[in-house]
């Protein structure tokens, strides 16, 4: 292909798949870029990084085409992305960010119409169609509509229409939200058979452990390069800052709070039954190990991972205690076991979704409900807190039977959905008298407990602001806030941070600790393994059945025992559900 | 905390929040406020079956009295705004062609003539059937003229007997006196069902109807939620065309208001319930608007607004019963014209009972569906 305009004839651009230089974009007041210059070479993965706002998302637009820089130009396969416009949309593949295909036509019908827009003829190209389908494992679905599809196979459909015209760069907007471990190794596997092929990729992501797959990234933070480089440099920047206070077992959150406080600590995670803790620039590591040595447990320098780094970058992480968690009076309940389902079973006709799952969930307990998309997560997930009705089996909470007193088990739950679930036409101050009156809330109670959470979660200069104005870290913690109206001792959080960038996650984490140390449970589904982490207990669905239940530490170690070295919680995950599958073979 | 079956406090906090995402919601507040303020402008402006401010054209070949006579009254006819004299048949054809006229009048040369001989005189009406209904309308005024020139000349019995048509309650056929009311019923139907399918639809696409499911309130207190104020504001519609139809358009309202408004509710009710039912089978919005004028306007088609309602094959004349509107039309018609007595009244207003209780209890069963 010739390189038409003047931008490549200059010379600067040769070699590069993508060439930016001085880009500025604008909306309204907002800076969404600032005089941004960078470079994205072929046959190399390239991660977009980035908080939420970061320009991630403006940035992928004006590499498509889709949007007009202010300032600035993008050279994309030596094509200008403003003049050459149209040759833009014939050298790159772009997958949106929201399933950008159509729900009601079959994953055949999709890729057609694809292929027709893209001015291929369908049926002289069947050997194409054969060789997508092979690639993304997707030839035994032709027939499926689309909307029927898993998170997963959706992203794969999306990437197989993507890939119709054979670009040379392929663009991909988030492409691993809401999609399980096992899917995304999948994708892992596409993206790399291509660019071995030599096509340039560009992965852009919220998720560090993604970022720390690419062989280069490009780190985003309102707007501006921070970072551009091998991932492993950024890591190698951070030196030997990284500790883990090991094996501190139920006093990890407690620890964690404490260690948050000391002036040389810039961020800290719980993992499994340690806590992980990245050290200020230039701080020594005194006042940790006295921490330890307090505590006594032992404190172990460990290798900096990509996410240490970028915390870091930022500016460390939030702080460590929850103003939420301080007020919130400590639970008390009759019994020990918060949450119970004993057989729980769901078919829908001939699909079994669950299928005789039983647990207990004792008080205090962070217990997480992990899986595959299409496990059965969701729908146990639903019958607990009560959006669904059990074809057998029971569920309770806090006592109370779903199906029996389901006003009384729902009146000591709080629930905060993905979405967040806020009313959009509603302000910030309707929506929290609205959550506080349908708890039945009334008269001083009630405005007592509006006025705290305002307090709580600062919410003060944002109450006649409708919820879709606010930024995600205070969107969220409006959502939280809306959940928590009425103390409850439960609380079921649904992928609650899916889609949201590092720092809120630790902030929303944060909150979460501080209530399970105050003896509120927690019930939450994730497909974030670092989320799991954060759990006492987590419990492993697959093909509709409980395949294991233990905590994140015992799982890595099963994983462990079956060979893998160091394995992470997503290597847990990978290996418990593969080892899964193999069983209804050997039965049948 | 007790969790009762029935707490006034949430349903206050759900009533208050139903009233401002109406309210708030721009797609909301269309449904709301445009259409009565547009039909009130179209039917006091526009909207007509009558025939007025139209030009003619005549092609006068007589010279004589008769002639005269027929030319004068075409003139101070109040529904004539303009007429064009032509000389020829040709120009005639030409100004009809063109759109500039409705209806022609050719008078042939022996008109007078034939008149003063005792015949009735014949004389050609060419009408653009392009404009059918408005054309055959001024054909029918036009003869009236001709008759009474007609029989202006021969006063005496030679003519038949003509038959005196009288139109009780609406002796002058003012089409809106018989319009308005019924306007009344069509705008709280499509007001209270598009606000209520909406309303549903609206938390399902926004995540909160999970929400609202986990928390303690019930199914009851979920329906009677999104119906008060999608029947208030229906009620204040109907009000407001009432009023319009007795203040602005001087309808005379001979019925009962009392019993007007006990059926407006009931009507609303019945609706309301639909409305709720299109909603818990709707998964966005978009599906909700589709299900409401899907369901809404063969409603209205079949209520006998358009076409009375005996006119239908039987089987229809069964599905109309179930329509709410049908039974409506009649009460506030009735009310507005005849001044219907309230055994009347109360024979349609029990069927409208009926289909309220059983749409309300459909809607429940429904919305429970929803927690399968």
């Amino acid at each position: 292909m010739q390189p038409a305009s003047a931008v490549a004839a200059t010379g600067a651009g040769e070699g590069a798949a993508v060439v930016i230089e001085g880009l500025d974009k604008h909306f309204g007041s907002l800076r969404a870029l600032r005089s941004l210059s960078a470079r994205v070479h072929y046959g190399r993965l390239t991660g977009l990084v980035g908080p939420d706002g970061a320009g991630k998302t403006t940035l992928m637009r004006i590499l498509t085409g889709l949007l007009v820089p202010d300032a600035g130009r993008v050279a994309l396969a030596g094509y200008d992305v403003v003049r050459d416009n149209d040759a833009i949309h014939v050298v790159s593949g772009y997958m949106p960010q929201r399933f950008g295909l159509y729900e009601d036509l079959s994953v055949m019908e999709n890729m057609r119409l694809y292929a027709q827009l893209r001015g291929l003829d369908a049926e002289r190209n069947a050997g194409l169609f054969a060789e997508l389908l092979d690639f993304t494992r997707l030839a035994p679905f032709t027939t499926r509509l689309a909307g029927r599809l898993s998170g997963g196979m959706k992203q794969k459909l999306g990437l197989a229409c993507a890939l119709m015209a054979r670009p040379r760069v392929l663009l991909l907007d988030e492409p691993g939200v809401g999609v399980d471990p096992v899917s995304r190794q999948d994708l892992w596997r596409m993206v790399q058979a291509l660019t071995d092929e030599g096509m340039a990729v560009v992965w852009s992501t919220a998720y560090l452990d993604e970022a720390e797959r690419c062989q280069s990234v490009l780190l985003l933070n309102q707007g501006q390069l921070l970072f551009d480089g091998p991932p492993g440099e950024l890591t190698a920047q951070l030196g030997e800052r990284s500790f883990r206070l090991e094996n501190a077992g139920a006093r990890r959150r407690a620890l964690l709070t404490r260690a948050l406080e000391l002036p040389s600590v810039s961020d800290g995670v719980i993992q499994g039954a340690g806590v992980r803790l990245v050290l200020r620039k230039g701080a020594d590591s005194a006042q940790l190990r006295e921490l330890a040595g307090q505590a006594q447990v032992r404190l172990a320098a460990v290798p900096a991972r990509f996410e240490d780094a970028f915390i870091d970058l930022l500016g460390g992480g939030p702080g460590g205690s929850s103003a939420l968690a301080e007020r919130f009076a400590p639970v008390e309940l009759d019994s020990d076991i918060a949450v119970s389902c004993h057989q729980l079973t769901r078919r829908f006709g001939d699909f079994t979704a669950t299928d005789n799952v039983s647990f207990e969930v004792h008080r205090g307990e962070i217990f997480g409900l992990l899986g595959p998309n299409g496990a059965g997560k969701s729908t146990t997930f639903k019958m607990l807190c009560g959006l669904l009705r059990p074809t057998s089996g029971e569920a309770q909470v806090v006592g109370h039977d779903l199906r029996r007193a389901s006003g009384a088990a729902k009146a000591r739950l709080g629930y905060m959905a993905q979405k967040f679930s806020l009313y959009g036409l509603l302000s910030v101050r309707q929506n929290l008298e609205f959550s506080a009156g349908v708890y039945g809330l009334e008269g001083d109670t009630r405005r007592q407990r509006i006025a705290e959470m305002i307090d709580t979660f600062d919410l003060g200069g944002w109450l006649s602001a409708t919820p879709d104005s606010l930024p995600l870290g205070h969107k969220q913690r409006l959502a939280l806030a809306c959940a928590l109206m009425h103390r409850p001792p439960v609380l079921f959080l649904d992928e609650p941070t899916s889609g949201v960038d590092p720092i809120t996650r630790r902030e929303f984490w944060t909150h979460i600790n501080g209530l399970a140390r105050k003896g509120v449970t927690i019930m939450v589904t994730t497909h974030f393994m670092d989320e799991a982490e954060y759990c006492d207990r987590v419990a492993m669905l697959s093909r509709a059945r409980l395949i294991a239940l233990d905590t994140p530490d015992a799982l890595k170690r099963i994983t462990a025992e079956a060979g893998h070295a160091e394995p992470t919680m997503e290597d847990a995950f990978i290996h418990l559900v593969e080892s899964s599958g193999r069983e209804p073979e050997v039965a049948a | 905390m007790r969790a009762s079956r029935f707490s006034f406090t949430r349903l206050r906090a759900q009533f208050i929040k139903e009233v401002l995402s109406i309210l708030r919601d721009p797609r909301s507040r269309m449904v709301v406020f445009v259409p009565p303020i547009l039909q009130l402008l179209v039917f006091s402006f526009a909207a007509t079956l009558e025939v007025r401010n139209i030009d003619i054209a005549v092609y006068n070949q007589d010279a004589g009295r008769w002639s005269h006579e027929l030319l004068q009254r075409l003139a101070s006819a109040r529904f004539i705004a303009r007429v064009h004299h032509v000389d020829s048949q040709r120009h005639l054809r030409e100004l009809i062609d063109r759109g500039a006229v409705i209806a022609a009048l050719a008078i042939p040369v022996d008109f007078s003539r034939t008149i003063a001989a005792g015949d009735s005189g014949r004389a050609q009406v060419l009408v653009d059937g392009r404009r059918s209904n408005s054309g055959q309308i001024t054909v029918a005024y036009l003869s009236t003229i001709a008759a009474d020139v007609g029989a202006g000349v021969v006063p005496d019995a030679q003519a038949p007997t003509p038959v005196v048509v009288r139109h009780w309650f609406n002796p002058n056929l003012v089409y809106r006196w018989f319009i308005v009311p019924g306007l009344t019923g069509i705008l709280a139907l499509f007001s209270a069902l598009l606000i209520t399918s909406l309303s549903i639809a609206r938390e399902r696409e926004l995540g909160t109807f999970d929400q609202l499911l986990v928390s303690p309130t019930s199914t009851a207190e979920i329906i009677i939620s999104k119906s008060l104020p999608a029947l208030a504001i229906g009620t204040l519609l109907g009000l407001f065309m009432i009023s319009a139809g007795i203040f602005l358009f001087a309808i005379p309202f001979t019925g009962s208001f009392v019993l007007l408004l006990a059926s407006l509710v009931l009507f609303i009710l019945s609706v309301v319930g639909i409305g709720l039912m299109i909603s818990a089978v709707s998964m966005t919005q978009q599906q909700a608007i589709l299900g409401a004028f899907a369901i809404g306007v063969p409603a209205v088609l079949m209520s006998g607004i358009a076409t009375p309602v005996e006119n239908m094959p039987v089987v229809l004349q069964w599905l109309a019963q179930a329509i709410p509107l049908t039974h409506f039309l009649v009460i506030v018609e009735g009310s507005f014209l005849k001044a219907m007595p309230a055994g009347d009244i109360l024979a349609n207003l029990w069927p409208l009972a009926v289909i309220a209780l059983a749409t309300l209890t459909l809607a429940s069963v429904f919305i429970r569906g929803r927690l399968q």
